[in-house]
């Protein structure tokens, strides 16, 4: 049989917080990729960004690492990453996938044999690491000035985008538009998901601002530690009463 | 907090649950909120019941295993609980006659009396699909009890809603009893057609005061058929249905192809019935 090509799937994003969707990605893009017969998907890594990103009502990463490992308990192939998160500033993405190559490097480098219980089919190469994300990132790739080009084609040549579907977004489309994305469009993998799932994670915030319920949205676990710190209570409350958390 | 004056309510939903999703679960936190915001209303449970194996639906698989699904997913919940009278009758039962079961349960109360908001840790007992004993309660209720008999109301998506329109899929006499004595909320995307839907009908616009209509803003279109075309395929449904009731799929290899053949060529059974009871009913008015 003829060997698969090791992937680990990378995800950046902020995971504010973490949802099922997210979470979904991950599933749908393995579920993808051994489709193809040309992959064997060994590992996912969820990257919660740095804080100093300046996104709007992003709460301490320590928390956003915190849910993410609690909604990994029960994946026994995905895990958290906080590497992206503790650096002094905030860092391109292309960083973050040029750090995770390398760590990949050094950890191949000291295992002498590879680990026969773990996925037979996959060969003794180098396993690749490809960025997993939304196709509504594909788009933000248009954006002035949010991507360097040199960037994204060093993104799509020397890793590759495995890009899951979602409503509203063409994303065969985005890659027409570009001369980069359609010259490596060889390594965009556009993943369908038909299960519509659009847990978007503003709504989750705006839900829970409310007082309103998002369980089975979230992992239990997720939704307790939420609770527990009571992170994302403090939203909508300016139109009403003037709540002070 | 004083609850007098509150209606309590229990939402009722029915169906396959062949296999039961977060979609599902979603719709009874969903309805919950709306209701409790209202401020007329206090949700007090919620009853997820199981049609019959008689129904007759193409691929649906027997019902102790949908069951012990809807057991697994709603575990760890405090409200949520799963009904097995249904399930348990030999031939098809009318949606209105599950809803008159139900209320006609509560009405001798002989279920649990409510007692805490479901936020806070209740060590209540959820009865098993092989016990039918009725639960009473050792527990003093720590609120004072409101007024009136709590009502059973039917909790659904949009698509049974429209599914009232479906030549012999429902007896006329039913949708009006279900519209006028108990009551539908009915929880739908954003946008959706359900408000055309109840306009175009007379029954549903004369009882539209208990038609309670909720946005879905987070859409979640978890449908089973497509769990079970993802399963058939190989394809994990991880994170679209509870994690025990996967694992459980899993075990016992519950959907495949064979499985969605079960039913072929079956009549459903409400299109049964109703064509057979019109043939032999009196063509009057």
């Amino acid at each position: 049989m003829k060997n698969r090509i090791p992937v680990v799937l990378l995800a950046c994003g902020s995971f504010n917080p973490i949802t099922n969707m997210h979470l979904r990605l991950f599933e749908v893009a393995r579920d993808h990729l051994h489709q193809t017969g040309m992959y064997q998907v060994i590992e996912g890594i969820i990257s919660p960004v740095n804080d100093s990103y300046g996104k709007k009502d992003l709460v301490a990463s320590h928390h956003r690492v915190a849910m993410a490992q609690l909604a990994l308990q029960t994946s026994d192939w995905i895990r958290v990453d906080p590497w992206e998160s503790e650096q002094a500033q905030w860092i391109e993405t292309v960083k973050v996938l040029r750090h995770h190559r390398s760590q990949l490097l050094k950890s191949s480098a000291q295992t002498e044999d590879p680990d026969p219980s773990k996925t037979p089919s996959a060969s003794a190469a180098l396993p690749e690491l490809k960025l997993l994300c939304g196709a509504d990132i594909l788009k933000t790739f248009q954006t002035p000035n949010l991507w360097k080009e040199e960037h994204i084609q060093e993104i799509v040549e020397k890793f590759g985008l495995v890009c899951v579907s979602r409503s509203g977004h063409d994303p065969k489309g985005y890659i027409l538009d570009s001369p980069i994305l359609r010259q490596f469009q060889h390594n965009i993998h556009l993943a369908r998901e038909p299960i519509q799932n659009e847990i978007s994670a503003t709504k989750i915030r705006k839900a829970l601002g409310q007082g309103q319920s998002v369980k089975y949205l979230l992992p239990d676990a997720v939704i307790t530690y939420i609770r527990d710190h009571g992170l994302y209570n403090n939203g909508s409350s300016w139109k009403g009463k003037g709540k002070i958390s | 907090m004083d609850t007098s004056g509150k209606t309590e309510v229990v939402l009722l939903a029915c169906g396959s649950f062949n296999p039961i999703t977060n979609m599902h679960l979603r719709l009874f936190e969903l309805g919950k909120d709306y209701m409790n915001a209202t401020g007329k209303y206090r949700v007090i449970k919620g009853i997820i019941s199981p049609v019959g194996d008689a129904y007759k639906k193409k691929g649906l698989i027997p019902a102790h295993h949908r069951i012990i699904m809807a057991e697994l997913a709603t575990k760890n919940s405090h409200w949520l609980e799963v009904d097995t009278w249904e399930s348990l009758q030999k031939e098809w039962v009318e949606t209105v006659q599950v809803l008159r079961h139900h209320q006609e349960k509560l009405a001798t109360g002989s279920c649990d009396h409510p007692q805490r908001s479901s936020e806070l840790d209740r060590p209540g007992r959820k009865r098993k699909w092989d016990e039918q004993k009725q639960d009473a309660s050792p527990k003093k209720p720590q609120e004072p009890k409101p007024t009136g008999v709590p009502r059973v109301k039917l909790l659904c998506g949009a698509d049974l809603l429209e599914s009232f329109s479906v030549p012999n899929l429902w007896k006329t006499e039913d949708i009006t009893q279900i519209v006028a004595n108990y009551g539908l909320i009915c929880v739908t995307r954003a946008g959706s057609d359900a408000q055309k839907f109840i306009y175009e009908s007379d029954v549903l616009w004369r009882h539209q005061n208990n038609i309670h209509l909720v946005d879905e803003w987070i859409t979640n279109d978890i449908s089973s058929t497509k769990i079970r075309r993802a399963l058939r395929r190989g394809q994990s449904i991880r994170y679209l249905v509870p994690d025990l009731v996967q694992e459980y799929i899993e075990k016992h290899d519950l959907y495949n192809s064979e499985s969605e053949e079960r039913n072929v060529g079956v009549i459903l059974a409400p299109l049964q019935r109703n064509v057979s009871q019109n043939k032999h009913s009196n063509p009057t008015a």
